[in-house]
């Protein structure tokens, strides 16, 4: 084969995918932004179905923003700093607890959250608040994240530059903070994209582990796509866009500018 | 700089699957001076900078001392210690001054005092004028003066350099080599330096420790393990070493290629010889008689591998404006006060 037609099939290829990709989302949009889904665009756009959705469910959109937030909170804070030590300790143990880590993503959703509610049940104040979410949330992002961080460890010596900052006279705290973190910001930040994303539209674990009063945004389209309009349930999608879209481009946005800081000093 | 004087006693490191890094040695490094741990890999030259770093501590019953100061239980960062390492361990966040700067960052030098100790380092290395550029810009060379700089910045009590050289292309090699030679006898500290390349070790250090598992095989100068090598290891190490081995009868040695006078008691014994210790001469008149089976001409000499002299090949080197070719005969007299005899 020629290499134009090499690049031909290969451009080719890359259109079909994106077209996979991207068509059923442009249809759901578009429905949201129908008059009448059956009579398509000819019958008019509107943004009716979007105010409904949003005055229906903004408690749900609202919770699902904070529910997002603290997971993204609490894996940075726990999953960043076991990367470290996993990459730092190596050797059998630190891979046994690597895979435990991953363990969840491998379990059913559904399996997970019988697990949490078999353990924590018992409390009840618990079990009925929101947090009981994010400890579902964060047993399932948590290797998306030390995986992303582990993966940036390992793509240089991290242990040579701790050393050579250990030369210097900096302590374990100073070390990790001043000459780990800023040499695994990709990490963190791509980790970041996979949490935030993740618990954001979560559904499996959610759903067991919701009560009437923790709903969160998926568990709400279940229910818009089961009792309401199409129209209105393709609204709920594009409300999910509209909130995914401007966090995705702000951590990019973020993890450039602290990359440019970084080399600017 | 004061010159700190290390001194290691029983210092040895068995891991936890029973491996043994080193065997417990032994060491002193008087104030000022460039001691080269020299040997193979895994010959235990890394695991004792480390434990003088205080990156590894040594097994019970081991000391690591400073002067007077017993620092066996300090961890790295509270030794004082500046270390090199062979894949530099620069932070690819911070520009060169402010890589440079980091040691003294840490141990709140004020501002003005730090610029200049920063000025004059990146002087000292001459690479003022890469100080505001990114760590990823730079070549090899430069980026190990950076470390260089790094490392001497808070002003340590010894400086420890891990292969610093071994990344580099042969010439730079050399040249930082002779820049480093005369940065260490400048500045008057104290280093230890590791290497498996004898020619470093050789133009570098007042004395060379050679290592070989676990133990230490000879401390000496250059001079001293060159010409006087403790053992076979250490002969055949630092150097090319050829070896014959035959029987001894009244002071003279039988070989495949003829005899050589070697003196002392009848029986079994061996021999070694450095290339440049055995001479060219006519062949019917030589003491000892083989054919050349390969001539690589070096420019400033001629390396001849000879066969026919004992069991295995010989490697003779020669004056470059010979002329030897393949399948030459060739007679070689050695010079009798240049050959090592009965080394274990």
């Amino acid at each position: 084969m020629t290499r134009r037609a090499l690049v031909a099939a290969w451009g080719g290829v890359t259109l079909v995918t994106c077209v996979f990709l991207i068509v059923p989302l442009l249809l759901s949009v578009l429905a949201g932004v129908s008059s009448d889904y059956a009579e398509g665009v000819r019958g008019g756009l509107t943004l009716r179905w979007l105010g409904e959705v949003w005055t229906a469910y903004r408690g749900e959109v609202v919770r699902s923003l904070v529910l997002a937030v603290t997971t993204l909170a609490v894996v940075v804070c726990s999953g960043v700093p076991l990367a470290y030590v996993l990459a730092r300790t190596g050797g059998r143990l630190a891979r046994g607890v690597e895979e435990l880590v991953a363990f969840p993503i491998a379990v059913p959703g559904l399996a997970l959250a019988l697990a949490l509610i078999e353990l924590y049940g018992p409390f009840g104040t618990f079990r009925r608040s929101w947090l009981f979410i994010v400890a579902g949330h964060v047993l399932y992002t948590l290797p998306f994240m030390t995986r992303a961080v582990l993966a940036v460890l390992q793509s240089f010596d991290v242990g040579a530059l701790d050393e050579a900052a250990a030369s210097l006279g900096a302590g374990t705290l100073r070390r990790f903070a001043g000459v780990v973190l800023p040499n695994v910001r990709a990490g963190i930040v791509a980790g970041a994209l996979m949490t935030f994303t993740l618990s954001v539209g979560e559904f499996n674990l959610t759903w067991l582990l919701h009560t009437p009063l923790t709903k969160t945004l998926p568990v709400g389209l279940a229910d818009a796509y089961a009792s309401l309009r199409l129209e209105v349930a393709s609204a709920y999608t594009l409300m999910f866009f509209l909130m995914i879209v401007p966090v995705l481009i702000a951590l990019q946005w973020f993890a450039r500018w602290t990359e440019r800081r970084g080399f600017a000093a | 700089m004061t010159g700190t004087r290390i001194r290691l006693t029983a210092c040895g490191k068995r891991y936890a699957d029973g491996t043994r890094a080193l065997e417990p040695v032994d060491l002193e490094v008087a104030s000022g001076e460039t001691v080269v741990l020299l040997g193979p890999s895994g010959c235990g030259k890394t695991t004792t900078l480390r434990i003088i770093a205080g990156l590894l501590a040594p097994d019970a019953g081991g000391r690591v001392r400073f002067d007077d100061d017993d620092v066996t239980a300090l961890p790295i960062e509270r030794r004082n210690v500046g270390m090199v390492f062979q894949s530099y361990a620069l932070f690819p966040d911070r520009s060169v001054a402010r890589n440079v700067a980091y040691g003294l960052e840490v141990r709140r030098v004020p501002r003005v005092e730090r610029d200049e100790r920063v000025a004059s380092l990146l002087r000292l290395m001459r690479i003022e004028h890469l100080a505001h550029r990114a760590i990823g810009t730079l070549s090899g060379g430069q980026r190990q003066r950076v470390a260089l700089a790094r490392a001497l910045a808070p002003r340590p009590r010894v400086l420890l350099l891990d292969e610093p050289l071994a990344a580099l292309d042969a010439k730079l090699r050399d040249t930082l080599r002779v820049e480093i030679d005369a940065l260490l006898r400048s500045l008057g500290v104290t280093a230890v330096y590791v290497t498996h390349d004898q020619a470093e070790a050789m133009a570098l250090g007042d004395r060379i420790v050679v290592m070989d598992a676990g133990r230490i095989a000879q401390v000496g100068t250059a001079r001293d393990i060159y010409l006087r090598p403790a053992n076979r290891f250490v002969a055949e190490f630092v150097g090319t070493a050829n070896r014959l081995r035959g029987v001894v009868r009244d002071g003279t040695l039988a070989v495949a290629g003829g005899t050589i006078a070697v003196g002392g008691d009848d029986g079994d014994a061996e021999i070694l010889f450095r290339p440049q210790d055995a001479e060219p001469v006519e062949p019917s008149a030589a003491q000892l008689r083989g054919r050349v089976v390969r001539a690589h001409f070096l420019g400033d000499r001629l390396r001849l591998i000879v066969e026919g002299i004992g069991d295995e090949p010989c490697v003779v080197e020669t004056a470059g404006a010979l002329a030897f070719a393949a399948g030459d005969e060739i007679g070689l007299r050695l010079h009798a006060d240049r050959v090592l005899r009965a080394l274990a």
